[in-house]
């Protein structure tokens, strides 16, 4: 991502627990716009967040967050930037307009302002009827969609959204993706969007950078990175041995392959002549082929090849 | 696609950075005005300030009260009276400071904000020093000023000047020292009851432990043991009445300062927007 003026930057950043490397020399840039953060759990997302917030301060390198340094402003970044933490948080003791316009206070507007812009945003969450209930009342959906009111109070220039859709019913999640696309796209609210949910990221993000094990695995605009550099296939086939032997053998071949949720087999194949290189390596196997497909490359294509996945 | 009744403005308003701690304390205080027990508590906090008031009077206008004229003894006796309110706020208000915070992750909501830990823990802070002054050094300062309204003279003053800085003195340590305690030991757990039941306990076990060894002893060279007992021998220091306990004053302020200290340096490790387990 190759972005002249990125909204967050990040240079050879290592985060360590202890013995256990979190982010391991990451450099990466998010541009403008909505950008997803893909990984598996244990990746390292939400460290970058917490180091991008100030959380943790990286045992190595260099954050700049809206052209601000991390290490040396870090209370100025954080005036600029709305966070919606993964897990269940709220002031106790509050209703939700109090909890929201708090914090709009505590980010620096004054009291009339964060009070009329707390029930604004309640509205704009879909929290308008319930702002004058406490927030322990809450069920997990309006908890998160509270956390997401609290990020937005005070108008900031980015969003770092950890995982905005966990325990959400499928209506809840649907709408809640309507929020953060029409923050992006509409509201030229810049959004850096953590998540392990492909269709989430996808739906939401134009840009995404894929973490692996403490590192950046890919990163760029999601339908670059869709760009086939060869043929995707959707494979069925029949074998008397052992599947994963045949896959091993695709493997040997330089073919990327990987199972799906259904009983097919999405295969990579690099460069040119696509379907004649995998009916060969099949009759050489040994292997039926029952079902092949042309397909479109996906996100899911992108993260699976980004992290190694079969 | 969901319907909104309001869509999101873009704020153009104006920001103030740097006051993030007297918005926590200003509703801290707001929050804690509107709970009625609390007031009731307030209320009766103040009613050893009455009777001194009235003793005041008295002894100003009737020579036969002249045997409950006041004395720097007085104010030092007054502040041994607020002892059970101090106390009695200091859990009320303490145990959950920064306990509730915890339990409900509003930690990494705080600190996301534009604020410091160091400012989250004076905004907290400051509401509890707020509360235990209001009920220590404001009624002995008043006291102070009812006592020259009364006898129409500023003899007693000038014969006692130095009560001005020494009720500001002993409340400031008093109240710091409690306030410290409180919120250090606050920010070890997410159960605010048991905050308090550790506070307690650690009040009055030292107190009794110091007790113990006051019956086995028969001296009061281990005063020091009681966080209470170190505090009352500073007042009488400050106050320049005879010290209760013959431990030397400076092992008092230095366990004082001490635990002030370890307060400190505890909620600098527990404060924090995440939870590191290594």
């Amino acid at each position: 991502m190759a972005d002249l003026n990125p909204v967050v930057s990040l240079d050879n950043v290592t985060v360590e627990y202890g013995r256990n490397r979190a982010l391991n020399g990451v450099t990466a840039t998010f541009g403008s716009g909505a950008v997803g953060l893909l990984g598996p759990n244990g990746a390292g997302k939400s460290t970058m967040i917490k180091a991008l917030l100030g959380f943790i301060v990286p045992k190595q390198g260099q954050m700049r967050v809206l052209g601000l340094d991390v290490a040396a402003s870090p209370v100025e970044v954080r005036a600029r930037i709305g966070y919606m933490p993964e897990n269940d948080s709220h002031i106790p003791g509050l209703t939700a307009v109090q909890f929201v316009a708090y914090c709009g206070e505590l980010a620096g507007l004054p009291r009339a302002d964060a009070t009329q812009r707390a029930h604004e945003v309640l509205y704009y969450v879909g929290l308008g009827e319930a702002r004058y209930r406490n927030v322990e009342t809450y069920s997990t959906g309006m908890k998160q969609r509270i956390k997401l009111a609290q990020a937005l109070v005070h108008d900031p220039d980015l969003l770092f959204l950890d995982e905005p859709t966990n325990g959400m019913d499928p209506k809840g999640r649907d709408e809640m993706l309507e929020l953060i696309r029409d923050l992006a796209h509409n509201k030229s609210v810049n959004l850096i969007l953590s998540s392990h949910l492909l269709p989430d990221v996808e739906y939401t993000c134009e840009q995404v950078v894929v973490m692996d094990k403490g590192r950046i695995a890919a990163a760029g605009p999601i339908d670059a990175l869709k760009q086939p550099r060869g043929r995707v296939y959707e494979l069925r086939v029949k074998t008397q041995g052992d599947l994963d032997g045949f896959f091993d053998h695709l493997r040997a071949a330089g073919l990327e392959c990987h199972s799906t949720d259904d009983d097919v087999v999405r295969v990579f194949v690099p460069g040119e002549g696509g379907a004649r290189k995998l009916f060969a390596l099949s009759a050489s196997a040994g292997v039926q082929v029952r079902h092949l497909r042309p397909s479109v490359p996906t996100l899911e294509d992108v993260f699976a090849h980004a992290v190694g996945e079969e | 696609m969901p319907i909104h009744d309001q869509g999101y403005r873009r704020y153009g308003g104006s920001r103030a950075g740097g006051r993030a701690w007297w918005v926590m304390f200003t509703t801290g205080v707001r929050t804690m005005l509107g709970n009625r027990r609390w007031i009731v508590l307030l209320v009766v906090s103040w009613i050893p300030f009455v009777v001194r008031a009235v003793q005041f009077y008295l002894a100003a206008n009737f020579s036969q009260a002249q045997i409950v004229a006041p004395s720097a003894a007085t104010f030092r006796d007054f502040f041994g009276q607020q002892d059970l309110f101090v106390f009695l706020m200091t859990i009320t208000l303490g145990a959950s400071a920064i306990a509730q915070d915890r339990r409900a992750n509003a930690l990494q909501i705080y600190l996301s904000k534009p604020l410091t830990r160091l400012e989250y823990i004076v905004g907290k802070l400051s509401v509890l020093i707020a509360f235990l002054l209001f009920v220590t050094w404001v009624p002995a300062m008043l006291l102070l000023v009812l006592q020259v309204l009364f006898a129409g003279n500023f003899t007693f003053l000038k014969a006692n000047a130095y009560l001005f800085p020494a009720i500001t003195l002993f409340a400031s340590i008093e109240v710091l020292m409690v306030s410290m305690c409180m919120l250090a030991l606050s920010s070890l757990s997410t159960n605010s009851r048991f905050v308090g039941i550790l506070y307690t306990a650690l009040i009055f076990f030292s107190k009794a432990l110091a007790g113990v060894l006051f019956a086995v002893t028969r001296g009061s060279s281990f005063s020091w043991i009681s966080f209470g007992n170190n505090l009352a021998l500073l007042g009488d220091v400050i106050f320049r009445v005879p010290p209760q306990f013959e431990t030397p004053w400076p092992v008092s302020l230095a366990i004082v300062l001490g635990l002030i200290g370890l307060s400190a340096v505890i909620l600098e490790r527990r404060v924090r927007g995440v939870e590191i387990v290594a």
